[in-house]
């Protein structure tokens, strides 16, 4: 049995074809009532969900800072992108997937800045500087009439759809992979685990730094444009507390581990339709939150606990190892 | 002129109430950073907690309280608050913070933003919708300064201040000063900055450093509870999300403040409190979030480790 699980953990042509499955699939739903309207809904939520995840997993994670505004980011790529589809190009569809890099890029940028200013701090204090600003971009966003004020944007079209949320999920994990798995990722490693030493050792600790933050708010910005045309985009949403609920996805799953970001977004999302649906709506968030610490107590790493699934990492690494 | 003056000196008042009630919560936060360095970020709902505490006891208590004078029974209410939410953070602290010591800092972090999401959902469940908070003595404004005013005829100026006012100030100030005596002149006081100086030493050297953590969890979720009842009473609309607006806002007034420092907190608090009023004085309340968080940032990019904190030494 284990032979048979490792043979499945070691075969590299599982991946692509599950995303090519995927692919195909989803655009199949596109035409035929594969899913539910309902079942659409929460596989698209997961979706964004994993591309939060992943994203803050890149700072959080493999990087060992403690961000708490990545609902800041998310917001930024919701309220550019839809700005963009409802006031600049209304009713041209096919400039939707502009719409959801222009919002990444504005996330970007952003994120950026707030890389800048947080050189001089690190820990505790950086927590402080993404929490003011996730407070400063929300209640921008209250004060801006343009955007809606109080009330936030209407009428976004929906355009986001099974297909275009798969579509980036795929691109997002193939760029964090790709970067966790690069010189840039050994370096921001380095960082977490002793950020003087790997200066010494010749890291440039602020380009990493910069390009970690940059690529994170780049794909919040993104769940943000794909989560903006598929709901109502309030500024009381990119709340403190959807920041938590990242959190909890990021750390219920574990960190450094992109297995684990899927996980933990899968698992949440889908215990949060479906404690809902047993009408525990309102226990929801007790339940989650116990679960979140119960986990820390007893497995302070997460469900993956900074393990990876075989099926991500390069080849380079799985010399020498055994097991799953 | 001197009616704006006289204005400067109302808002100043109002500053002053804001200011003494954030120093409060922020106080939890700095106490515990400097014993174990963590942010316990479940401090903003047992404020909260503070503020329901109170209005429970009240409905269970208003048969005995009445046959006391007001302020006796606001003194036993305060009390009560504050040992029910200094004995629940302490027990937080033994069932939530203590087995996780060891491990990674930030599985901490998390285990306090799960208890407080815990502490806040919890909450929720038992009060869907907000609350009205008692009252626990009437609340009568004293004038302290009347002018006729300057444009308009029979119209005046005066200088107010709330029985309610005083008291908040009176109860945030006695209980600093209360707080600053212990942690300078007593031996548990010297034990808990002994513990935030060098945590590895100090229990070769003796000190039941347990028992001090525990300590410290009491008295700064204690002053938490007792602003999350002040709080109640001059905002008398209580909600299970005013742990996270209010907790979170006090937590950056202790950081600017330098976190880990008594004074520091204190400061900070009182600064936010000013700022706060300053910005809804000069521009719209809807702003007040906006202008006072960009200007933390602005401190923070400047003084990094707050106003009287200390860089944390760095060694390799």
């Amino acid at each position: 049995m284990s032979a048979f699980l490792s043979q499945i953990a070691r075969n590299r042509w599982i991946l692509p074809t599950l995303v090519v499955t995927g692919f195909a699939v989803s655009i199949l739903s596109h035409y035929q009532p594969i899913f539910s309207g309902y079942t659409q809904i929460i596989l698209i939520t997961i979706g964004i969900n994993i591309i939060l995840c992943v994203s803050l997993n890149l700072v959080n994670g493999y990087m060992g800072e403690f961000s708490v505004g990545h609902a800041g980011f998310m917001s930024l790529g919701a309220y550019t992108s839809a700005v963009f589809t409802t006031k600049w190009t209304p009713d041209i569809p096919m400039l939707f997937p502009v719409a959801v890099i222009f919002g990444g890029v504005m996330a970007a940028i952003i994120g950026l800045l707030l890389a800048l200013l947080s050189f001089k701090t690190r820990g505790d204090y950086l927590a402080i500087i993404t929490l003011a600003f996730l407070m400063i971009v929300k209640s921008s966003w209250e004060n801006i009439s343009y955007v809606g004020g109080p009330a936030g944007l209407l009428g976004v079209d929906k355009y986001t759809t099974l297909p275009w949320t798969f579509f980036w999920v795929v691109v997002t994990m193939f760029v964090i992979r790709n970067l966790v798995y690069s010189k840039f990722g050994r370096a921001i490693i380095a960082i977490r685990e002793d950020e003087i030493a790997a200066n010494a050792m010749g890291v440039r600790v602020r380009e990493a730094k910069i390009l970690a933050f940059v690529v994170s708010s780049f794909f919040g910005g993104v769940a943000g444009a794909l989560y903006s045309h598929l709901n109502f985009i309030n500024p009381k949403y990119f709340d403190i507390v959807k920041s938590t609920e990242i959190l909890v996805m990021v750390y219920l799953g574990g960190i450094s581990s992109l297995g684990g970001s899927i996980l933990g977004a899968v698992v949440f999302t889908f215990l949060f339709y479906q404690l809902e649906n047993m009408g525990l709506g309102y226990w929801r968030m007790v339940i989650l939150s116990s679960l979140l610490i119960l986990l820390m107590l007893f497995r302070p790493r997460g469900i993956m606990g900074m393990r990876e699934l075989t099926w991500f990492l390069p080849k380079r690494e799985l010399k020498g190892r055994r097991k799953l | 002129m001197l009616d704006h003056v006289l204005y400067l000196a109302q808002q100043s008042i109002n500053a002053l109430q804001q200011g003494s009630i954030y120093a409060l919560i922020a106080l939890g936060y700095t106490m515990v950073y400097g014993v174990l360095t963590m942010i316990n970020f479940a401090h903003g709902d047992l404020f909260m907690l503070g503020a329901f505490a109170c209005m429970l006891l009240v409905s269970v208590l208003t048969p005995v309280l009445v046959v006391f004078p007001p302020l006796l029974s606001f003194i036993v209410i305060l009390l009560l608050v504050m040992i029910i939410i200094g004995v629940l953070g302490a027990s937080i602290e033994r069932v939530a913070y203590r087995p996780l010591r060891n491990a990674p800092r930030v599985s901490a972090i998390i285990t306090a933003l799960g208890c407080g999401l815990l502490i806040q959902s919890l909450t929720l469940v038992i009060f869907p919708y907000s609350k009205s908070m008692p009252k626990l003595f009437t609340n009568t404004t004293f004038e302290l300064f009347e002018m006729p005013h300057p444009d308009a005829a029979g119209a005046s100026v005066t200088l107010t201040i709330t029985a309610l006012q005083i008291v908040i100030i009176c109860v945030s100030l006695i209980l600093m000063v209360a707080l600053d005596f212990l942690i300078r002149k007593t031996r548990y006081g010297m034990a808990m900055r002994a513990i935030s100086f060098d945590s590895r030493t100090v229990p070769l050297m003796g000190i039941p450093v347990d028992r001090i953590i525990s300590t410290t969890f009491l008295i700064g979720a204690g002053l938490g509870g007792a602003a999350g009842m002040l709080y109640g009473l001059a905002y008398p609309v209580i909600a299970p999300s005013m742990g996270i607006l209010v907790g979170w806002k006090a937590f950056i007034a202790a950081v600017v403040g330098g976190i880990g420092s008594i004074r520091g907190a204190v400061l900070g608090g009182f600064l936010l409190g000013a700022v706060e009023v300053l910005a809804v004085v000069m521009f719209d309340s809807s702003y007040r979030d906006l202008i006072s968080y960009s200007l933390l940032l602005l401190i923070l990019i400047f003084k990094p480790y707050g106003l009287l904190g200390q860089a944390p030494n760095q060694k390799v």
